[in-house]
Parts: C-alpha cells; structure tokens; sequence
C-alpha cells in the first residue's frame, strides 16, 4: 500500500523571515527547522524539512510576519 | 493515481498592503522585532476584516508606541492618535461616521499609562468601537520602561532593581477594571503564548469585530504579547515567560460578553453644522445686524479688561462689548477669568473688538482698563499700555491711578444706576459711557443688544435707561 500523502503543505518566503524560530516551537510535528541561508533582511531563515506538514496551521499564526508563511491543504479527493 | 492537489489555506492577506511604503527598511516586512507579538495579532484583525469584508468602512486608528506605524500596514481608513487618545479620536470617527467599524488599537503604556483616562471614559460611554490592547507589561516602543502592567518585580530600564509595589504600585488589570463599567458589551483577555491560546484569542478578536459590524457596542479585548527586546530574551522563551508570569496575574477570561442582548441602535445626534449653529445658540442673525461705528483711530481695536467686584456684573459687560462688536461686524472674544479670585475678591474678563481675526482672546497689554472697584484699579493699573483709557467707577474708586501717562474718564457709575433705582445697572452705564467716549460702538447698537445680554424683561428699561445716562456721560466728557 502506497503511503498516504501529506495533509499538508507549508511554504516559508525566507525573505520575510525574522529567524524568531517560533514556529519551529509551535510546529505539532517538528518540521520546520532553521536553516543556514542568511536572508537579505540578515537573519537565518526557517525551513520546511520537507514533509510530514498537516497543514494545521499553527506556525502560520503564531509568526508575526505577514507574508511569511503560506499553508496549503490536501484536497479532498474527488 | 494523480498526483495530490494542495489548495491554498493559509496566506498573506490581502488587507495589508501588497508592499508596505515605509520611509526606511524591508517594503515586504513588517517594522517589528523577530518575535513581536504585535504582528501575530495584526494578522488576526487583517483576517477577521477580510473574512468579514469590511475593510471599506473599517478605521483603524493607531496609537504612540511600536504599533505607531500600523497605518502602513493595514489597507483600511487610518488615523494615527497622540498618545493614549485613540479611543477619543475613534469616539470622533464612529460618530461622524456612525457605520463605521472603529478599532482602538493601543498598547499598555498607551491604553493603561497616559491614556487611562480616555479609555475608561469611552468605554463608560459605551462608544461604538473595538479596543484591541496589546499587554506586554513594558514601554516597547521607548527602551524597555515600566508599564502600569509591569509584573511585581520585573526588571525594567527604570525599575533596574525590580518592580517594587510599595514605591511603584501593582499591575493594572484593565479588563478587570473596565469590566466594572456598565457600557461594554464584551470584555475579555487572550494571550499569544502558545497555540491554543492564539487560536482562542483569534476567535476573541473575531466576535469583538464582528460585533462592529452589528452596531452594537463597546468592546475591549486584552491581548498578552510578547516584547522580546524590551524583555531581553529569546522569543521562544518570551512565550514560555507570559505563560509562567503573565498569565498568573492577568486571567485568560471572558469578564463581560452581553453580546446576546438586544441593542438599540441608537446613534447620537450630528453636531449642528456652522449654517445652523446660531440658531441652536440662539444669537440669531446677531452678528452685522448694525451699521459699524466710526470711532477715532486711537480708540480702534481695543483690548478691554473689564474688572470688580464679583457681583457688579463685570462678566456682563464684557459680554455686552463683545456682543456689540459683533453685531457691527467685528472679530469679538470674550475671555472671563475664572478661578480663586472669583470668590468674594474681584472678578474680571478680556474683551477683544478687532476689524482683523484675533490671535489670542487673552490680553497681557489692554488698551482700556474699566475699573469698578479699587482694587482693580491697583491690581491691573500696572500691566496698561502707554496712554491707556481708564474707565473708573469713582463711586467706588477713590484714589485715582498712580501713572501720569493715562487717559482718564471719571464715570460715577454706581451714582448715577443708583438714581435710576438700581445699583446693579452700574455696568450699563459704563457700556453706554464707552461708547459715548470712544465712539467705538453706537448707541443704537448697545440699546439693541439689551435683547440678548438681559433676559428679564422687566430690567430692560431700566438698563436702556442706564445705557443712555451713560452714553451721554461719555459723550459730554468727551467734548
Ligand atoms: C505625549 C507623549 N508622551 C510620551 C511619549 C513617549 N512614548 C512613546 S511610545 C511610549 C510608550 C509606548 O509603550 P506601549 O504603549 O506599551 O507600546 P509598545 O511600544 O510597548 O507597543 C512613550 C512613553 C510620546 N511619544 N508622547
Ligand atoms: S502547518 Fe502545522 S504541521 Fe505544517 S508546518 Fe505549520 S505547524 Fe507544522
Ligand atoms: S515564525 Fe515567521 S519569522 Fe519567525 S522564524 Fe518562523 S517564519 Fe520566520
Ligand atoms: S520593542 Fe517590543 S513591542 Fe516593540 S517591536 Fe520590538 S518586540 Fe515589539
């Protein structure tokens, strides 16, 4: 049986990150994570790790930049 | 199978401006610290407005303190407020626009220090707004200060060896304050410390907005926020920091929610336009009813003191000039002085009559002086200009000035009101000797405003008879 795809999905604009960490703190399965790309602004960026995101939406609320974060969610399979 | 689709739910939106035209900085960020809780929340009320769409009549009126800049953030109506004044300022706006959505958005140092007043008063009035507070129990915006919210024994830049409440008092729990107030419809208090909490305060933020769009009353929502810079601490552990002290001391609670109850939609009466205005005053058609006197240029745009004792009706006699400057078309300000002196010692009041707009009703240099009383005379004798006109009211002034360079007319005011069965016409009688001195007003338009100045109307005769004795005192004195 094929494993089941992610429910979710999370991009981070690293331009816009202020490096808080924040929502690598709040993420329920960890999957975000500092990275070592110094941002324009001058601050390391987070990353998604990859997968495993639910899509659940709590780092898009608790990071304080506007633009920053982008969460996408699984489509309902017609 | 195809490969899974993923739609967007969660994005930048689209009520903050596509860049934001800072002066300085990042067009695409925000100006706040990494770990500013003022972002997330500004994030909620842009997704509250949008989800709602009402950003067209929402006005957001931001305070002094970090979220001073908030105007270049949210694509809403903005006004930026001096400090601790964005609930007047919003009082303002909701009632020239009463379908208006008005959000007071202000910090602790803002809302609970140097505006403390206003809140209480708007809230106690119920006004038509939202109140979002942003608690981070410290002055971000300035370094780092004590707040009014500063925890007992937190280390601020002015409270370096703690906050000690003997010398510095306790926290001010605003919600809890404003909860003892009748008017608020909903009071409550979220935090942004953790996910739950942000997710709860998101739906506090949601009803108090949603209730704006309802009309129905004063809201006020408490957030605790994070200021890693003035706290000096990581943000992951500023967030652990608000959940071990902050919340201990500032309950996450719903203190007051009647947004269940019926509101009326009351929405308070507009100001009387400037067409109107005389009208609601009732000083109808007073202004350039009379043709204007032509008095010698030396007597032209006095500056009047009019002094006494209270009870000789000083304050009516300055009226009573301004009242008739006005009514011959002339720039007029009537300033009385009200203080200590007001009980038992003299009274007095400025009187400007200009052909030019006035600077100020308060007159330092006055051109005339009209003394009632001795003491006026010795207490205002000083400040005159050169050659200024005296008027004294030599019933009761004995000694005359002590300056050789001033004009003087000796009016026996209270002598002649006397004869004509009144002492208290006094004033009149100088009105009328003013003008028949100085010919700087009529004596049609001094009888004229007996209209306004006396509402009895059993005294009008006595004071037209009061006003013609004097003027023509004034007039023979004159020569
Ligand atoms: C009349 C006036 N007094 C004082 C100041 C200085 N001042 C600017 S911001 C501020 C305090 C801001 O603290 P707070 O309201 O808690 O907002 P924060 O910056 O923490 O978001 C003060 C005292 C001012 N700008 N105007
Ligand atoms: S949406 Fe949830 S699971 Fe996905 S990265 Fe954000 S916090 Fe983690
Ligand atoms: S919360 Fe936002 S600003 Fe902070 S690290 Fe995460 S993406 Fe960057
Ligand atoms: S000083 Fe504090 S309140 Fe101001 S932007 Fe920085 S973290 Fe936010």
């Amino acid at each position: 049986m094929a494993s089941r795809p992610d429910r979710g999905r999370v991009e981070i604009n690293a331009d816009e990150c202020k490096g808080c960490l924040l929502c690598v703190s709040v993420c329920p399965t960890q999957v975000l994570a500092r990275t070592t790309n110094l941002n324009k602004q001058g601050y390391f960026s987070v990353g998604y790790t990859g997968s495993g995101c639910t899509g659940c939406g709590f780092c898009f609320y608790t990071c304080p930049e506007p633009g920053a974060i982008t969460i996408r969610r699984l489509e309902k399979s017609a | 199978m195809s490969a899974p689709n993923y739609k967007p739910h969660l994005s930048r939106s689209e009520i903050f401006y596509p860049t934001f035209e800072r002066k300085s900085g990042n067009k695409e960020v925000t100006h706040y610290c990494p770990g500013c809780g003022h972002g997330s929340l500004h994030k909620m009320i842009a997704e509250s407005i949008q989800d709602l769409g009402i950003n067209d009549r929402t006005i957001f009126v931001s305070p002094v303190g970090c979220s001073v800049f908030a105007y270049y953030y949210f694509d809403t109506g903005n006004i930026q407020a001096p400090h601790g004044r964005a609930p007047a300022v919003g009082t303002g706006a909701q009632r020239a626009r009463p379908h208006s959505v008005v959000i007071s958005y202000q910090g602790d140092g803002d809302l609970a220090a140097i505006g403390l007043n206003e809140i209480l008063q708007a809230a106690n009035r119920g006004e038509k707004m939202v109140v979002f507070f942003v608690n981070n129990a410290i002055y971000g915006m300035t370094g780092g200060q004590m707040a009014p919210t500063t925890l007992p024994g937190m280390r601020t830049t002015t409270t370096p060896m703690g906050r000690d409440t003997r010398l510095a008092g306790n926290p001010t729990r605003m919600c809890e304050l404003i909860s003892t107030l009748d008017a608020p419809i909903y009071v409550a208090r979220g935090c942004l410390a953790s996910p739950k909490h942000t997710m709860r305060t998101r739906k506090l933020v949601r009803k108090a907005l949603k209730m704006q769009t309802e009309g129905k009353g004063f809201c006020f929502v408490e957030v605790l926020s994070a200021c890693p810079t003035g706290w000096g601490m990581q943000p992951v552990d500023s967030h652990q920091w608000i959940l071990d002290n902050m919340v201990p001391q500032f309950p996450l609670e719903i203190f007051v929610d009647k947004t269940d109850l019926d509101h009326d939609d009351y929405i308070p009466p507009k100001a009387p336009s400037p067409e109107t205005f005389h009208e609601v005053i009732r000083i109808a058609d007073a202004a350039n009813q009379m043709a204007p006197a032509q008095p010698e240029t030396k007597y032209k745009d006095p500056r009047i003191k009019v002094a006494g004792f209270g009870g000789q009706g000083v304050l009516l006699l300055g009226l009573g000039l301004a009242q008739c400057g006005m009514m011959e078309g002339r720039h007029v300000t009537w300033l009385p002085s009200y203080g200590p002196e007001m009980r038992g010692g003299t009274a007095h009041c400025h009187v400007n009559i200009a052909d030019e707009e006035i600077g100020s009703p308060l007159i330092s240099k006055p051109t005339v002086l009209v003394a009632m009383n001795q003491p006026s005379l010795t207490k205002f004798e000083g400040e005159l200009v050169e050659g200024a006109l005296v008027i004294m009211n030599s019933s009761m002034v004995p000694n005359k000035p002590k300056r050789k360079d001033l004009e003087l007319l000796e009016l026996p005011a209270t002598a002649i009101a006397e004869e004509l069965g009144n002492a208290r016409a006094a004033n009149m009688v100088v009105l009328g000797a003013y003008a028949g001195y100085t010919g700087v007003l009529s004596l049609e338009t001094c009888l004229e405003s007996l209209k306004t100045l006396i509402k009895r109307q059993a005294l009008v005769d006595l004071n037209v008879k009061a006003i013609t004795k004097g003027f023509e005192f004034g007039k023979a004195a004159r020569g």
